[in-house]
């Protein structure tokens, strides 16, 4: 029982359950749901799908863990994944045996630089000119699109360059590459919020930046820092991306990310007032929002529904994060003993 | 004025907030043609008094009359048709609409439904030229200056039937003519019958505008004067809840002394500032600091003190003068640079410059330590617990353990916190702004206990409290400021209570 009530204390237990609770209604009412097969030796079914197709919201979700810590918001990372995308498209080319125009780890690194610059400009806004966050990204949310069109000459790109697939379509050692992908990136983020002092400035310049000025750290660094990585991801998630359908299209790639990203690190603990962050609650939001299409989808429901039913999900989730609901809540069950 | 009626006249008012008692039987009468000045320290209830009077708050007890008739204003709006305006101290008006606009916005004339433009210009232009001001009224008020500004929001007020104007520290803002210009206007409005009531805590304006004071001390009436019979010393000694006769040396003259000779024989200058200022903050100053040295700052609310610790702590960035640091010049253009100079600062506002509520008590204590060694020098855990747990022993912070959230602690534990955070940077100066407010009396105590060890061990402390009954306990030398001047330092035989009253005052 302690270890049931220090369990449930942990951040991270509340998305699991969630996560759980969409399983175990799986598990009942879908058919063959976690069956998983063994094809030409990797790993196929419904609950391998739903990690690969969860790669691209969870490598956004990583940089944008810190970018809410810092009580602020990214809505231009869909935009970006699009820039991301056309860039490296074009970089390798469409040309249909499959010769890349230019070396594919360069075009890469080409994506994810451009990527990195406007996660840059966004930071640049944000912390030098004093704009607010959504503003801010806004901007590149907009202009974003058509960069990503330019960039591709408003067609649509296919690529033919067989090993690019390796990112978004290969597996390894039995399971989808792009799972390496994230858990290198999670890992590797990790490190360098958890193992220097990074991960507690930020969290301090979330919950007061005054404060956190005062005490000697330079806000505006860190501001410009969480924006700049933000990019980063946004910029490998477009490479994931491009690579699982062999495509860029500037208009759709990436099309409403940002807003699935955001519910994803939302629903995993972070607050959107900042602070505390959780890097594998993100994950784990990341996957309950793909285990609920996912599971909508499997029940034939009509995709114009599908949004209405994530829309009232991402409602409830407001709710109980909203202080005045829960008292609201407490005090309609005439519990006196609702602690602050 | 005592055969006349009050317009206003307010009698034995009470207010309550949860667990306060902000205002207790307030009596407060405001007549034709006057202007009122109203008195008292921080939390000595004129805010509330004034929200009751314009309904924004609602008296738990007493009744207010308007002109001899019981009045009831349940909202500002109900008290604006009254009669009644305030001009709040953060100006509300759009700085992107015309001054007109600005006059009229809300109650705009019109003609078959639609705004009349000209009317509205020709009369927005009539009320200003009441007010003696000839601005073009269809340019947008961003282009005139913030005196201006203030003349606006008085002119949007004076179009109604205004009798009473309430001006809630409306010069806090202007520079020196640009206060002689409102003086002007409000002595103008005061010769044509209206009953101005000012709120200031600059002692010098309200001897040149007001005719009458009245005093609150900690939400109690302490009494109405004529300005003019009032001396300046009497003033403060009310407003401090003081007589005049009470004025005596405090609390261990000897200690006090003993620790004066003991910093003048080490003689290690550790902090000087020479005609360091900040225009429209404080007035150049010099300041030096002994190794352990306490220098308190002694001033009234609103005096320079707090603008004093920033300018040194380069929070705000001083426009002339010099700061050295044991003797070498330094550059201090952020808190960071003067925390790598070996500066610590506590802000007086502990929940919104200081305490980071939902980090630990741990990591608020070493954060600052923390940002002085780098992002990549991190404290291990077993470290940072180390501190901690040394700093809250040492200091005595009340906590089962240091893993708790800073919000969870009392006050004067949160107190200790930010000085725990300070104290483990090795600082050789610290400030600190108000320690002891809004704590219990036995912390503030424990707080001053450690501030005099602190010195013992040759910490160079500047020591700022509203209460110069503390600065008096604590310092070896006090520097007093008045309306964002440094007037005199004090140092042994002066050092008293009427000592820093009379330097306030202006006597010698």
């Amino acid at each position: 029982m302690a270890i049931l009530k220090s369990l449930s204390r942990a951040k991270i237990f509340w998305p699991i359950v969630a996560l759980a609770v969409l399983m175990c209604f799986n598990l009942f009412f879908t058919p063959n749901f976690f069956r998983v097969e063994i094809k030409e030796g990797h790993l196929y079914g419904n609950v391998i799908d739903i990690i690969k197709n969860a790669s691209p919201i969870m490598l956004l979700a990583v940089g944008l863990t810190l970018v809410i810590a810092t009580k602020g918001i990214d809505i231009s990372v869909g935009s970006i994944v699009a820039i991301s995308a056309g860039v490296v498209a074009m970089l390798i080319g469409g040309d249909l045996q499959g010769v890349p125009k230019y070396p594919i780890p360069y075009a890469m690194g080409a994506a994810v630089l451009v990527s990195v610059l406007a996660g840059m400009w966004n930071g640049m806004l944000v912390s030098r000119i004093g704009m607010q966050p959504i503003i801010a990204t806004l901007i590149l949310s907009v202009a974003g699109r058509g960069i990503a069109m330019v960039t591709t000459n408003a067609m649509i790109v296919w690529l033919y360059a067989k090993p690019f697939a390796l990112l978004g379509q290969g597996y390894f050692l039995g399971l989808p590459f792009s799972i390496y992908i994230v858990a290198a990136l999670v890992l590797l983020t990790a490190l360098v919020t958890r193992r220097t002092a990074l991960g507690l400035f930020i969290e301090a310049v979330g919950i007061n930046p005054t404060a956190a000025r005062f005490a000697g750290i330079n806000a505006k660094n860190i501001l410009f820092g969480v924006y700049a990585f933000s990019g980063l991801c946004a910029g490998i998630s477009g490479l994931v991306v491009c690579s699982t359908v062999m495509s860029a299209d500037g208009n759709n790639a990436g099309l409403g990310y940002e807003l699935s990203a955001i519910l994803a690190v939302v629903l995993g603990g972070t607050s959107l007032n900042g602070g505390k962050f959780y890097l594998l609650g993100s994950l784990v939001g990341a996957l309950i929002v793909q285990t609920l299409t996912t599971t909508i989808y499997a029940f034939g429901v009509p995709p114009e529904i599908a949004k209405v039913v994530i829309a009232m999900v991402v409602l409830v989730v407001s709710l109980l994060q909203s202080f005045k609901f829960r008292a609201m809540v407490a005090g309609f069950f005439g519990k006196r003993e609702f602690s602050v | 004025m005592s055969g006349m009626t009050p317009i206003v006249e307010m009698k034995k008012i009470n207010k309550f907030f949860p667990g306060v008692k902000a205002l207790s039987g307030v009596d407060f009468r405001l007549f034709e043609g006057e202007v009122h000045a109203l008195m008292g320290q921080n939390g000595a209830g004129k805010s509330t008094l004034v929200k009751v009077m314009t309904g924004v708050y609602k008296q738990d007890a007493g009744e207010m009359l308007l002109e001899g008739r019981p009045m009831r204003p349940d909202t500002p709006l109900a008290a604006q048709k009254l009669g009644i305006n305030t001009v709040y101290q953060e100006v509300n008006l759009c700085l992107n609409l015309s001054v007109a606009e600005n006059i009229f916005i809300g109650k705009e004339p019109k003609k078959l439904g639609r705004i009349d433009w000209k009317l509205m210009n020709q009369r927005a232009a009539e009320v200003l030229k009441r007010l003696n001001i000839s601005v073009d009224v269809t340019r947008i008020l961003s282009s005139y200056s913030v005196a201006v500004q203030q003349m606006v929001a008085i002119a949007r007020v004076l179009d109604t039937s205004a009798k009473v104007l309430i001006l809630d520290e409306p010069t806090s803002s202007l520079d020196e003519t640009e206060v002689a210009q409102l003086f002007k206007v409000i002595r103008k409005l005061r010769d044509e019958g209206m009953a101005i009531l000012f709120i200031t805590h600059f002692l010098d304006q309200t001897y040149q505008i007001s005719d009458r004071i009245t005093i609150l001390k900690n939400g109690e009436f302490i009494g109405e004067y004529e300005t003019g019979k009032l001396p300046k010393l009497e003033l403060i000694a009310k407003m401090l809840g003081k007589e005049l006769s009470e004025f005596a040396y405090t609390t261990n003259p000897d200690e006090r002394k003993k620790a004066a000779a003991e910093a003048a024989s080490d003689s290690g200058t550790v902090l000087s500032a020479k005609a360091l200022g900040l225009q429209g903050s404080i007035a150049p100053f010099d300041l030096s600091l002994m190794e352990g040295d306490v220098l308190g700052l002694a001033g009234l609310l609103g005096s320079g003190r707090t603008e004093m610790a920033r300018l040194l702590f380069g929070i705000d960035y001083a426009d002339q003068g010099e700061i050295f640091v044991k003797g070498k010049r330094v550059a201090i253009s952020s808190p960071k640079s003067a925390m790598m100079a070996g500066l610590g600062f506590c802000s007086e506002d502990r929940k919104n410059e200081g305490i980071f509520a939902e980090l630990s008590i741990r990591e608020n204590i070493i954060l600052a330590l923390q940002a002085k060694k780098g992002v990549f020098r991190y404290l291990a855990a077993k470290k940072q617990l180390e501190i901690a747990d040394e700093m809250i022993r040492a200091l005595g912070i009340k906590t089962p353990n240091s893993r708790n959230e800073a919000r969870q602690l009392s006050g004067g534990n949160q107190q200790k916190v930010l000085l725990a955070r300070w104290l483990t940077t090795e600082p050789i100066i610290l400030i600190l702004d108000e320690p002891t407010r809004g704590i219990d009396v036995g912390a503030k105590l424990e707080i001053m206990e450690l501030i005099l060890n602190l010195s013992r061990k040759g910490l160079g402390v500047i020591f700022i409290s509203s209460e110069f009954e503390e600065v008096l306990r604590c310092s070896t030398r006090i520097a007093v400021l008045r309306d964002k001047v440094k007037i005199a330092e004090l140092a042994g035989e002066n050092m008293t209570e009427s000592g820093i009253m009379r330097t306030i005052a202006g006597g010698k």
